[in-house]
């Protein structure tokens, strides 16, 4: 059983990110939109909590969100970059998702 | 009805993912035609709605950043940005718009409208002011 987790909060406003990488199994993926890919971003506090996930966990961002605050060109090594149809695809291959709202 | 208050609007928040930094930029070019004098602070995520760069086109909403180049058309020229924020978020100053205001004496000069204040500068700021608003 795989998880696809979704945040869509800025981790620096809710602690969505937060409990979402201290609740998510080793294996899961985490995919950032909205908001939530200001967590995605080189040199922000809370860039070494997301590193450190990375280790055992996948992290996407969409792409689209990125683009729209201007910020595509901070976006850490090693986050995968997904447009809309990468999102659906996401979702069919796991097999549930949970948003962290 | 001519006094003149000291306004400042407090932007907290990030842009699109909420409609709140939107808003409060409607609600500041209000206050400036009415000749009120006009300052903007941008804190925690706030400071994202400067950055430079924004394409919406993928998400379907309205890019207002260009907006923000027009404040200095509304004598809007007093914006601050905390500095610890930027820190937090590995944000300088290069990462955001260049914000300039024309100085009518001093023949039109350009200036730049953007100040960077510490957290303390800030405090003192709005101790300074008659009305407070926050977004």
């Amino acid at each position: 059983m795989t998880m696809l987790h979704t945040v869509n909060k800025s981790p620096f406003e809710k602690d969505s990110m937060t409990s979402c990488l201290r609740l998510s199994a080793d294996g899961s993926s985490i995919l950032l939109i909205e908001d939530g890919v200001y967590a995605a971003l080189e040199g922000t506090a809370m860039s070494d909590s997301v590193k450190a996930a990375m280790k055992n966990r996948k992290v996407y961002a969409l792409q689209e969100d990125i683009n729209a605050r201007g910020v595509e060109g901070k976006v850490m090594d090693g986050i995968e970059q997904v447009d809309y149809a990468g999102f659906v695809k996401l979702v069919t291959e796991h097999d549930k998702v949970q948003s962290w709202v | 009805m001519s006094e003149t208050k000291k306004f400042l609007y407090v932007n907290r928040r990030a842009p699109y993912g909420t409609i709140y930094a939107w808003e409060s930029l409607e609600v500041v070019l209000i206050g400036a035609a009415f000749e009120q004098d006009v300052a903007l602070a941008f804190v925690d995520d706030g400071v994202y709605q400067l950055t430079k760069g924004h394409d919406t086109a993928g998400i379907g909403m309205k890019n207002f950043s260009p907006t923000y180049a027009a404040m200095g058309d509304y004598d809007i020229n007093k914006i601050y940005v905390e500095k610890e924020s930027l820190e937090a978020r590995g944000l300088t100053l290069d990462d955001l718009q260049h914000l300039v205001w024309e100085d009518e004496d001093e023949d039109w000069a350009e200036k730049d409208s953007i100040k960077v204040v510490s957290s303390a500068e800030l405090a003192e700021l709005m101790e300074q002011q008659d009305v407070v608003l926050s977004f």
